[in-house]
């Protein structure tokens, strides 16, 4: 598959933009797992109190 | 070239009453009635919607269903037009807003976004009307986990001549793969029979709904294509192409990219430069079966023998608009707004292919699932509790401070500015500015608009219809001089004939 290789192979300018981001990423993981166990935190208190009877109550005429 | 891929967005939002009689209809109307009655100034409810035009039975493929099977227009329910050229109306049970008429997928993310502030508004407003404990609620989602779907359409021009079979045959893989890019995300399967162990999780809210690759239904056995042929313009030069497939996106970005994106594919099929070798050997269950494989990892069978993952479909279809930028340029979709979504393409699918998470700024699917797995681990939640049911619901949920999407961290394209604007002004860039400034400046004399027209009557016998059928004239560009210059809406009519 042609383009397939071609995908594979990026460009200069992209390859160094990787080169330059993969430190990067295990930061960014984990700054990204602080945020949602904070998140978490806060959805416990936002999610509706009865979840079952919510999702129950919860039925839709189907539409287009 | 390809001509201007006008286009816009149509979605049905879920709706539930809690604490009063819970008819969908009636609170679709109470939600929009008292949206209404929050803008008497411009007092858009007192102008009807004109069904002269309206044709949903006509198939692109040739033919007409003037009969039971046609799709019901339900003319007695509310139906407004709003000062920002959009629609805001009932369809079947569901509260509707149809965008104006946009120019680019950057104009359409505002005008969806000031879609979403709308409906937001009308729940306030509709709230006063209601017993003290009882609340009306709008999910911007597409099924109630339950086997009921509602869509949220795009609609994209195109030119008469483009041979409809082309456009069948074409379209169907990017149809078929695109979720991976613009999935809103589904816990469980909605399809008889599967357990949640086998499908906990899905990608797009709407697959498990498509049974057809082609077709004119869109309430039962939807088709991957639909062949609707009712283009709102000149049905001699221009088809509108409805398209029933898509998610309702909370993340602008997958707004974006699922009108942007489409637009360039479908501007490509037009010059006749996509080619045929992505042709599916299954769509209906290709579709379903990407949308159950958030591991992105199965390969689907296409017509040549060949077997790709829905990633290497998407770069293909990626590397082919990259070069058609090059060759053709990227004008029929607005250069610079094409130009930024083949960058944000390739930037979601490389973060697809390398860590999913990494696009959970911009990927609804991907953002809900981080969300959902991450309170399952929390709880130790098995799949099927429903908690997690309720995450889903509440994802898409229009209460500001219950709507998860807010709390996600999804990066946005619009200031807060451009859709408050966006709730009022019409776009600039196509007829829907006509619509918009004529609604806002003589409301009084207007008695009834559409797409495609606007009816005066401005005392004078008979009422006075004003076509509009062409999609890019009425700009801001065209007419915002005679419409400032005009002292009445009889003065403009009399500038119009001149």
């Amino acid at each position: 598959m042609a383009e397939r290789t071609q995908k594979q192979k990026p460009t200069p300018s992209r390859a160094d933009e990787e080169v330059v981001e993969a430190p990067a990423t295990t930061a960014t993981g984990e700054k990204l797992k602080a945020e949602l166990d904070d998140l978490l935190d806060e959805i416990d208190g936002v999610l509706e109190t009865n979840a079952e009877d919510f999702v129950k109550s919860y039925v839709q005429k189907g539409g287009q | 070239m390809a001509i201007p891929k006008v286009c816009g967005i149509e979605t049905e939002y879920g709706i539930l009453v809690r604490g009063a009689d819970n008819n969908p209809v009636s609170a679709s109307s109470l939600l929009i009635n008292a949206y209404l009655s929050t803008r008497p100034r411009h007092r858009p409810n007192r102008i009807g919607w004109d069904f002269e035009d309206e044709r949903p039975g006509n198939d692109a493929r040739g033919f007409s269903l003037d009969d039971s099977l046609a799709p019901d227009v339900e003319t007695h329910l509310v139906n407004a037009v709003l000062t920002n050229g959009a629609r805001y109306y009932v369809d079947h049970a569901h509260p509707e807003v149809s965008t104006p008429e946009c120019r680019d997928a950057l104009e359409v993310v505002a005008f969806d976004r000031a879609g979403e502030e709308i409906v937001r508004a009308s729940m306030v407003a509709a709230r006063q009307m209601l017993p003290d404990d009882a609340d009306v609620l709008c999910h911007k989602n597409n099924s109630d986990g339950k086997g009921n779907s509602y869509g949220c359409h795009e609609n994209y021009l195109m030119a008469r001549d483009t041979p409809f079979g082309r456009i069948v045959g074409q379209v169907t893989a990017h149809f078929v793969t695109r979720q991976i890019v613009v999935g809103a995300g589904k816990v469980g399967c909605e399809l008889p029979g599967v357990p949640h162990d086998e499908v906990p999780y899905q990608i797009s809210q709407r697959a498990d709904f498509f049974e057809e690759e082609v077709g004119l239904e869109t309430t039962l056995k939807r088709p991957i294509v639909n062949t609707r042929d009712e283009p709102h313009c000149d049905a001699s030069k221009y088809r509108r192409l409805h398209v029933i497939v898509g998610d309702a996106n909370m993340s602008e970005v997958a707004t974006l990219l699922k009108v942007g994106a489409t637009a360039i594919v479908l501007a490509m099929i037009e010059d006749d430069q996509l080619g045929d070798d992505l042709l599916l050997a299954n769509p209906v269950g290709a579709i379903r079966q990407v949308s159950h494989d958030p591991s992105l990892q199965r390969t689907v069978l296409l017509r040549s023998g060949r077997r790709a993952t829905a990633i290497e479909i998407q770069w293909s279809l990626l590397e082919r608009a990259r070069k058609y930028e090059r060759s053709q340029g990227l004008e029929s979709v607005g250069e610079q707004v094409g130009a930024d979504v083949l960058n944000r393409w390739e930037a979601v699918l490389t973060g697809l292919e390398h860590d999913v998470d990494s696009v959970a700024n911009f990927v609804d699917w991907v953002a809900k699932r981080r969300l959902v797995d991450g309170f399952a681990d929390r709880h130790v939640l098995r799949p099927g509790d429903p908690r997690l049911k309720a995450l889903d619901l509440q994802y898409h949920d229009m209460r500001p401070d219950k709507c998860l999407a807010r709390r996600v961290g999804l990066a946005t394209l619009v200031s807060d500015a451009d859709v408050e604007r966006a709730m009022i002004e019409p776009p600039n860039s196509t007829r829907a500015y006509f619509r918009g400034r004529c609604l806002q400046k003589w409301p009084d004399d207007i008695v009834a608009a559409n797409w495609d027209s606007l009816v005066f009557d401005v005392g004078r016998d008979p009422l006075r219809r004003v076509p509009m059928m062409e999609p890019l004239r009425g700009t801001a560009d065209h007419v915002a001089r005679l419409i400032d210059d005009s002292t009445s809406a009889a003065d403009l009519l009399n500038r119009l004939d001149a």
